[in-house]
């Protein structure tokens, strides 16, 4: 049997939802990590809370960070048969399928590993996927202790009758697995990484949410969607260790109202939603451009339109968010793509929120946010939290017009003025006004405040070699798998020009689009929603562009292959 | 503290001349001054309407908002520094029709304002069309053959949730109204009040006249602790009962939150996060 390269191997479990395989996805990289091994995990699921099919793919590596999914399969191991038609054609010559016989009946070669039979030995179905567990780690040749140490911390708060099956069960997996080994039936051969132990595990939610706590957010208010609510229940999570209002709306319109009045009287608040709750809150997002309220709105976008691919993947929001709201009024769009961006992002869109008083967006979507590994722990050195408010006093104008546009923020109780805001155009004071100069010198001023962003921009990343003919130009979560395509294709004509604020378009883009002979944008949706964007403030045509759209997030090998074909 | 100690200068009032509103403006002035409550720590938070503007009227610091979405403004800022004094009024279209979802979910959060509805039984800025609470048959421009949903009845709904304070109160009558804001005021939680007005302008129907005739005081006799009989008064539609129709004193939204247990303190006036704490965090990540 062919093996699979010894330094990056991609495992897959399918299930169905019910089975467990979220529990192996968090179990088994921890394990993988703490066995010194870098590790990424993604995972798809049905938008079902039971049966269906759901799958995780855990890649790992000693040499290199693996950070992004890829297509290749290199151990399946599939619990139930529905989930086999998804991944069939996911499945070559080289993939080494571990599973009972009547699950790959009809699909071709497999090893038999009798998983039901193991798991009613011990007690039931139930037990099946710690013994997936066991018989992966078996293979892989990690040590016992660590994994039974991994497991039992998971089972912590579940009977001592519970543990010890597991344990057993584990054991089983383990011994078949690790007699495949022995055997050389499944044999891998990755060395460990000692590097990697200083690192943490993280997925994107995650990051955002510690992002947000580093930025002060100490209130967040949101409905449940997925992919977004890992953010909120992160925040609420920690707000077990930090002074944090989280707080579940009635609805996404409840929830950007409260999280407005939170900015007013004095918090630093916070909404996470995806396209559809998004939809909700765009009168609010209009409000906040009118009282100049800072607020920062994660948005975990998903493929629409309405309900859409409620569990999958897409970057297809990023004109509701550039237009969402009735009237002219400026905001800012972050979009993270590794999970270092994410953190800092996040803690970043607190301050500028603050300062500038205008809604800052994180624009993330469901795999950057279900997708983790290992990275270095977040610096926090030199980051300070701008409260970016003044204490008023007697005869305080809200709406000052400065030269800057932005007026000094005071809130309600510190110091002797009245802090008044208003939805209708309003005075200095914020007293309704309909006089007609008032009003433009309004608009005027709002529209003045992100004339002097350029110091606080966050520039694109570029990667590459400076005498590019060809450039890449992507944003969000497309991040490393472009990066990890371009690594493999290993020409020095293409680079790579990667946006983390997508809204206002740092200026500097233009003198890297004019360089390139062939700019090839790399977007997860149907129309190119970025490249249109660059057109409509740069006036540079994007040349080629490379979509995807199905609901799953671009894989290394397509990427590797499409770009070939449009650098040429 | 003398009323006019809210009284705003220079404002162009906007308010037909014989509107409700007015006279509840004077009884809001007169039970914050007989409750020695301050402008500086006084937040009116309104929505759209008539009525909504009234913030901009009352010496006080105001969030005025969009329609409907008052209520979970309000709640936040009650919850972010519960020491201020936070009212939120508004019209019966605003809260009970726009705001329908978060009228119902408020109570059940229970957060610590008072909730003024000013109630005059039709829409007064968008001249004259049905409001949640018109009564059946009422001919308006656009319920040309009279409305036919039944009325929006607050008091039943809010009572149905257990709201932690129900009240009625009628515009025409200052003295008892003041006493009843007053209660609302001193409430910690949710307090509702909802103040019937006439609207000369677009209301033919409930003029001064059909108040006088349709609203009395419940008796000295009820007891706003018994949530069956303050149900059972809320349902009567012939006349209108007026009073405190049902109290729950039960703990306020921000009293159920974990930062406010053991720690009193505001949380607009606490430090920002301990970064300390969080690279602590961090590093003790797996």
């Amino acid at each position: 049997m062919k093996q699979p390269a010894k330094d990056d191997i991609s495992i897959v479990l399918a299930g169905q939802a019910g089975q467990g395989i979220e529990t192996i996805e968090s179990v088994l990289v921890r394990i993988l990590k703490h066995a010194c091994y870098n590790v990424f995990a993604t995972k798809e699921y049905m938008s079902r809370v039971r049966l269906g099919a759901n799958s995780t793919e855990i890649r790992m590596s000693s040499k290199n960070k693996v950070n992004c999914y890829i297509d290749r399969i290199d151990l399946l191991v599939p619990l139930e048969k529905q989930s086999i038609a998804r991944l069939k054609s996911r499945i070559t010559a080289s993939t080494i399928v571990l599973c009972d016989a009547e699950v790959f009946t009809g699909f071709g070669h497999h090893i038999d590993f009798q998983f039901t039979a193991m798991a009613e030995d011990v007690g039931g179905k139930i037990f099946t996927s710690t013994i997936a567990i066991g018989a992966v780690c078996g293979i892989l040749g990690i040590s016992i202790d660590l994994v039974a140490s991994k497991v039992k911390k998971e089972f912590s708060d579940k009977k001592e009758e519970i543990v010890q099956k597991n344990m057993v069960a584990l054991q089983k997996g383990y011994d078949a697995g690790a007699e495949l080994a022995t055997a050389g039936t499944v044999k891998f051969d990755v060395v460990t990484n000692a590097c990697v132990a200083e690192d943490i595990l993280i997925n994107g939610a995650e990051a955002i949410a510690l992002g947000a706590i580093a930025g002060g957010c100490n209130f967040i208010s949101s409905y449940p969607m997925s992919p977004s609510t890992a953010v909120l229940s992160s925040l609420a999570e920690k707000s077990k260790i930090f002074d944090i209002i989280a707080e579940q709306a009635e609805d996404e319109i409840a929830a950007i109202n409260m999280a407005l009045g939170a900015w007013y009287a004095g918090a630093r608040g916070m909404v996470t939603t995806s396209g559809g709750g998004f939809a909700l809150m765009c009168e609010g997002v209009s409000l906040a451009g009118m009282i100049e309220s800072p607020i920062v709105i994660h948005i975990g976008q998903r493929p629409g339109p309405a309900t859409g691919l409620p569990t999958r993947t897409e970057q297809g929001d990023l004109n509701l968010a550039l237009y969402a709201g009735h009237g002219v009024f400026p905001r800012i769009i972050l979009a993270p793509g590794t999970i270092e961006d994410g953190f800092y992002l996040a803690q970043k869109a607190f301050n500028l929120a603050a300062k500038y008083q205008v809604p800052v967006f994180i624009l993330s979507d469901q795999y950057y946010i279900d997708s983790y590994y290992n990275v270095l722990p977040f610096n926090l050195d030199g980051i300070t939290i701008e409260s970016g408010v003044v204490k008023t006093a007697k005869g305080y104008k809200r709406y000052a017009l400065t030269s800057s546009g932005i007026s000094p923020r005071g809130i309600p109780k510190n110091g002797d003025g009245l802090v008044l805001i208003d939805s209708d155009e309003h005075d200095e004071e914020g007293h309704i006004t309909e006089d007609f100069s008032v009003r433009t010198a309004m608009v005027d001023k709002r529209l003045r405040k992100l004339a002097n962003f350029k110091d606080d921009m966050v520039q694109p990343r570029f990667s590459g070699n400076t005498n590019y003919k060809f450039l890449v130009v992507s944003w969000g979560s497309t991040c490393n798998a472009i990066e990890e395509a371009l690594a493999i294709i290993g020409d020095p004509a293409i680079a790579h020009l990667h946006f983390l604020q997508v809204y206002p378009i740092p200026p500097v883009t233009k003198r890297y689009l004019d360089k390139a002979k062939k700019t090839i944008l790399v977007e997860g949706n149907a129309t190119g929603q970025f490249g249109q964007l660059i057109k409509q403030e740069l006036c540079v045509d994007i040349d080629r562009k490379v979509l995807k759209y199905s609901g799953e997030p671009f894989h290394v090998e397509e990427l590797v292959a499409k770009i070939k074909k449009e650098a040429s | 503290m003398d009323p006019r100690e809210f009284d705003v200068d220079g404002v162009d009032n906007q308010w037909c001349p014989g509107c409700g509103n007015f006279s509840i403006l004077r009884i809001m002035k007169q039970a914050l001054a007989e409750l020695g409550i301050s402008p500086e720590r006084l937040v009116f938070v309104s929505g759209i309407g008539q009525a909504a503007k009234f913030p901009h009227y009352l010496k006080c610091n105001y969030f005025n908002g969009l329609h409907g979405r008052s209520v979970p403004v309000a709640a936040a800022i009650s919850a972010v520094n519960p020491e201020l004094t936070v009212v939120c009024e508004s019209g019966e279209g605003c809260n009970y029709g726009e705001g329908g979802n978060h009228f119902i979910h408020n109570i059940r959060r229970n957060p610590k304002f008072t909730h003024i509805v000013h109630d005059n039984m039709v829409y007064g800025l968008t001249k004259g069309q049905a409001s949640p609470t018109s009564l059946k048959g009422m001919v308006t421009p656009v319920q040309v053959d009279g409305v036919i949903l039944e009325p929006f009845n607050p008091l039943t709904v809010a009572i149905a949730l257990d709201a932690s304070f129900v009240a009625r109160a009628y515009a025409g009558d200052q003295q008892q109204s003041v006493e009843i804001v007053k209660k609302a005021l001193q409430h910690t939680g949710y307090a509702l009040v909802d103040i019937l007005q006439p609207c000369p302008s677009f209301n033919k129907l409930n003029t001064f006249q059909w108040f006088k005739e349709h609203v009395y005081y419940l008796e000295a006799s009820h007891d706003p602790h018994d949530r069956q009989q303050g149900f059972k008064r809320a349902c009567e539609t012939e006349k209108l009962p007026l009073g405190i129709f049902y109290v729950n004193q039960k703990p306020a939204f921000h009293e159920n939150l974990r930062i406010y247990k053991g720690n009193k303190v505001s949380l607009s006036d606490r430090p920002f996060h301990d970064l300390n704490k969080l690279v602590k965090l961090i590093e003790s990540r797996e």
